[in-house]
C-alpha cells in the first residue's frame, strides 16, 4: 500500500464462500418448523396480490369449518402481514379465528424472523393449540415466496379478475405454490374473455406439480374441497420448497 | 423493494467474512442470481451501491452472475424445453428444477494487511 514509509502493505486475498446470501432466514424457517412440529401445527402460508382474497378466503374457511364439524373443528389461528393496519387481523378475530398482524411498515413480505418473533411474542395468541396456522403474507405477487417461513404447504389466491397470464408474468411466486385457490368465481359470469384453460395451461407451465381448487368465499360455493385439501397436509411436517 | 433486504443480509455476511480474515477493505464481491431467484440484478446493485457506503465495502463492485434456469426429470434424466409444461411427457411425473432459484455469495476480494 505505501512504499515509501512502509506503514504497513497489503494484499488482495481473493475468499471463495458459496454459501446462501439467506442462509439466515432459511435457519430461522428451519427452527419455525421445529416449533410447528413440536406442537403439531399446520402452517399454510397463504400468499396472493393485494384484494385477491386471502383474508375472505381464511373468514369462509373458520364459516364452513365449524359448520361442518361444530364443537369438533380444528381451532384455527392467523398472523396477518400488513403494511401499516390490523384490519386483517380484526377481521380475522370477528370470524373466530385467533389473529394477530405482523406490521411490517416498508416491508414487501414476511421473513422468517418476524414470524418467529410473533410465534414467541408475549401478546396471547394461542397458535400451538391450533390445528392450522395461517400465515398471510403481504399482498405481493413478486417476492413472499422468496422467504421461506417454515409453512408446511404454499398456497396462492389469484382472482378470477387478475387475469390468465399472471403466472406466467409471476413464475418465481407460482413454481412455490402447492395450491393456487382461484378466488371469487362466482364474478366469472361478469368476465366473458376469461378462460380457465388458459389459466390451467399457464400454470402448467410454471408449476410443477399444478393444483387449483376454485372458491367463491362470499358465497362459500367451492370451500368444501379446499378444506379437504388442508385436511390432507400432514400435520405440523413439510418439505422446504 | 426486497432488493434492499438481500443487499442488507449480503452486507452482514461480507462484514462477518472480512472480519474473520483480517480484511481492511472489500475489493470486489461475486454472487450468483437464478433467473428464478426472484431478484432483479439491476435493482440489487442499485441498492448495493446506496448500503455499501460506510460498510468495509465502500470501494467494493459487485459482480453479479446470471443463472439460467435448467429443469429435468429425476426418472430419465431429459431437459424441459423451454416454456413448455413442467411434466416429463415419458415418465409422467414433474421436472426438478436443477438450477436458477439461487441467491448465492461466491467469493470475495479482499484487502488483508500483510504481516
Ligand atoms: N365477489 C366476490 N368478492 C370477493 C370474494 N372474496 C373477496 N372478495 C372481495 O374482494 C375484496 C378483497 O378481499 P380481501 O379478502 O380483503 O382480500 P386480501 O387483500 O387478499 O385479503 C373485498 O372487497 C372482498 O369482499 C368473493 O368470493 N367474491
Ligand atoms: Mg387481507
Ligand atoms: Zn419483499
Ligand atoms: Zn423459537
Ligand atoms: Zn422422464
Amino acid at each position: 500500500m505505501c512504499d515509501t514509509c512502509g506503514c504497513g502493505d497489503s494484499s488482495i486475498v481473493p475468499v471463495e464462500i458459496h454459501e446462501n446470501i439467506l442462509a439466515d432466514n432459511d435457519r430461522v424457517a428451519g427452527h419455525n418448523r421445529e416449533h410447528f412440529a413440536a406442537a403439531s401445527v399446520t402452517a399454510i402460508n397463504v400468499m396472493g396480490s393485494p384484494g385477491s382474497g386471502k383474508t375472505a378466503l381464511l373468514e369462509a374457511t373458520a364459516r364452513v369449518l365449524s359448520c361442518r364439524y361444530g364443537k369438533d373443528a380444528p381451532r384455527l389461528s392467523a398472523l396477518s402481514g400488513d403494511l401499516a393496519t390490523d384490519n386483517d387481523a380484526v377481521r380475522l378475530c370477528n370470524a373466530g379465528i385467533d389473529s394477530r398482524s405482523i406490521t411490517t411498515g416498508s416491508a414487501c413480505h414476511l421473513d422468517a424472523r418476524m414470524v418467529h418473533d410473533a410465534l414467541h411474542d408475549s401478546s396471547g395468541l394461542n397458535w400451538q393449540g391450533s390445528g392450522y396456522l395461517f400465515i398471510e403474507n403481504v399482498g405481493n405477487l413478486v417476492c413472499p415466496a422468496i422467504y421461506d417461513l417454515g409453512q408446511t404447504a404454499n398456497v396462492i389466491c389469484l382472482a378470477v379478475t387478475e387475469g390468465e397470464d399472471k403466472p406466467l408474468k409471476y413464475p418465481v411466486m407460482f413454481r412455490k405454490a402447492d395450491l393456487v385457490v382461484l378466488t371469487k368465481t362466482d364474478l366469472e359470469s361478469h368476465l366473458p374473455g376469461f378462460d380457465i384453460a388458459e389459466l390451467e395451461d399457464a400454470l402448467a407451465r410454471v408449476m410443477p406439480a399444478p393444483r387449483m381448487i376454485r372458491v367463491a368465499a362470499l358465497a362459500e360455493d367451492g370451500v368444501d374441497p379446499w378444506i379437504d385439501w388442508l385436511d390432507a397436509l400432514p400435520s405440523g411436517a413439510g418439505a422446504v420448497r | 423493494m426486497h432488493e434492499y433486504s438481500i443487499v442488507q443480509a449480503l452486507l452482514a455476511q461480507v462484514t462477518a467474512e472480512a472480519r474473520n480474515h483480517g480484511a481492511t477493505a472489500v475489493r470486489r464481491v461475486e454472487i450468483s442470481i437464478g433467473e428464478l431467484a426472484g431478484v432483479e440484478p439491476d435493482l440489487l446493485e442499485t441498492a448495493f451501491e446506496y448500503f455499501r457506503e460506510r460498510t468495509i465495502c465502500t470501494k467494493a463492485e459487485l459482480v453479479s452472475r446470471r443463472i439460467a434456469a435448467a429443469w429435468a426429470c429425476r426418472v430419465c434424466g431429459r431437459e424441459r424445453r423451454q416454456q413448455s409444461y413442467l411434466r416429463c411427457e415419458r415418465c409422467a411425473r414433474p421436472f426438478d428444477l436443477v438450477r436458477g432459484d439461487e441467491i448465492i455469495l461466491d467469493k470475495i476480494d479482499m484487502e488483508v494487511p500483510d504481516v
